[in-house]
Order: structure tokens, then sequence, then C-alpha cells
């Protein structure tokens, strides 16, 4: 169940169309380190945790990774907002015209779709939490790249936010690992998939302390 | 900055702590002062999303509650930019 708020997380307000700019900036919405991978990869690898705090954080996290995706589609609308004919053809975005006219789809950078292969869930917790803190430093990257591209401030400030979220949501991935860890045998983390295998003491998927 | 732009604005400040705070508390639920500053800026965002609600369009479909005409369609689209 979600609700939703009629604002964006933070505020993009582009008075300059630039054709070249929504053609990098599209990767966030559907490349692959974009938004809409981020939300669908821990959205969907939730049930694979028994931990009810993980899969509280995995949940909020991949709420607010909708409202990057959100935003990345704002700032690719605006950028392409009344764009003209001559625009487009300067500034190589006639390819994704010809399919999309300025319509926003879910593609990366260099025209590949999206596709579920860009995340994983792997149905084991310690995988995916790995998993997460590759994917934070990878669209940290990514934003990064973006950034060396532009020069204009009311495009680089919404970008310069989401970066910084990567950067907030691998630390807390990281606490979310250890909190995982320290459930488990300390011997032998990977003794037993917490989201699969059953306990020895107690018989069924308890999720509890039975690392055995 | 208009009066409407700049409570809107404010939301968006206090929602961001709200959110940050959120996500501190799920990997840190025993920290007492986080806690603290989540319960006094929920609350606060809860009167502003309210006020703006009242006076200017719902920004939640909840907020759109006790009026006469459906205002919730008519709000503004948060992808347009300046001028809200």
């Amino acid at each position: 169940m979600w609700n939703y708020e009629k604002r964006l997380q933070f505020p993009v307000n582009i008075k300059e169309p630039n054709a070249m700019l929504a053609q990098v900036i599209i990767s966030q919405y559907g490349g692959p380190d974009g938004e809409m991978g981020a939300s669908m990869r821990y959205l969907s690898q939730r049930y694979a945790t028994p931990y009810r705090e993980v899969a509280g954080l995995l949940t909020d996290i991949g709420t607010e990774e909708l409202a990057h995706l959100e935003m990345v589609a704002a700032i690719v609308h605006q950028l392409t907002r009344n764009l003209s004919m001559e625009e487009i053809e300067k500034s190589g975005f006639a390819p994704y015209y010809t399919d999309h006219t300025v319509g926003i789809w879910p593609q990366a950078a260099g025209g590949i779709p999206f596709n579920a292969c860009e995340f994983q869930s792997k149905g084991d917790v310690i995988t995916d939490l790995h998993e997460d803190l590759a994917a934070e430093q990878k669209a940290r990257s990514t934003y990064d790249n973006i950034l060396r591209l532009i020069k204009e401030p009311d495009v680089c400030e919404p970008i310069k936010f989401l970066r910084e979220r990567e950067i907030v949501h691998f630390q807390r991935f990281g606490e979310a690992l250890r909190l995982t860890q320290e459930k488990l045998d300390s011997k032998n983390f990977y003794a037993f998939n917490p989201g699969f295998d059953r306990c020895e003491d107690c018989g069924k998927d308890c999720g509890k302390d039975c690392g055995k | 900055m208009s009066s409407k732009e700049q409570l809107l604005n404010d939301i968006g400040i206090v929602s961001f702590v709200i959110v940050e705070l959120g996500l501190y508390l799920d990997t840190h639920p025993y920290d007492r002062n986080a806690m603290e500053y989540f319960n006094h800026y929920s609350r606060i965002k809860q009167q502003m999303t309210r006020e703006f609600s009242m006076k200017y369009y719902p920004l939640t479909m909840e907020m759109s509650e006790g009026s006469k005409e459906w205002r919730w369609g008519a709000a503004p689209l948060p992808w347009e930019g300046a001028c809200v």
C-alpha cells in the first residue's frame, strides 16, 4: 500500500531546455544503475529477509527511490519541454524523439531499454544487501559522471541532492548488513540462509538466532 | 518567492528531515534523541500540510476531505516546475 504526495522530494525548476542533457540524465530513469532498477530492487528483495527491521529499511529506501524516479522524470521532462525541431536535430535527440516524441520512457543513455536484469533479487539477505551496497555506489558514480557534463545550476542542484542520497543509503545498508550478521552464526554467516533454510532447533524458518 | 511557494518549500524541508530520520531510526531504533526529533518534525509537517491544503490545494488525497468540490484532480502536477 502506498500514498502519494503531490510534490517532488526536492524542487526541480529548469528554465532552459537542453536535449543533450536530457539524453544522458534519462539513464538515471531507466539505465543500468537508475532509479527504476533501485526501487524495484529494494521493494522486491523485502520478502527474502525474515528480519523486520531490514525489510522495513528496504521498504523505506525503495519508497524514497520512487520519489527519485519522479524527480529524474521531472528533470528530463523540463529539459525537453518547448524544444524546437532544430534543437532536436542538432543535439542528437532525434533517435529518442522518433520513438517517444518527448514522452518519458525508461532507457539508458546509450538507448538500451530498461530490463529487470539491471537488478537482482537473490532470495538470500546477505547476497541482496551486498548487491544494494554496490548499487548505491554505482548510482553515485553515474551521478558524478552526469555532474561533470552539467554547468547549469538549476539542473546541478537536484542531481547533487540525488547523489548525496546514494551515500546515505549506502550507509544505512551497511548497518542493515551488520544487523543481519549479528543474528547469524558469527563463525560462519553463510551456513544458513535465514530466508530459506529451516532451523534445526525449532524446525521453522523462524529467522531468529538459529545459525546452526 | 510567493507565500504559497515558501510554504511548499518549507514542507519539502521538514519532509526531508522526516525521511532522513526515518531511515536512521530503521537501523538505530533505540536512539531516543532521534525519536524526539522525529516526533517534533512529524507534528510540524502535519500542521503545515493541513494549512497548505486548506489555503491552496490538497497535497494528499486524504487532504481533499471537507470540501464540496473535488479539488485533488485540479491541483498542479509536481513536475510542472516553477510558478506552483
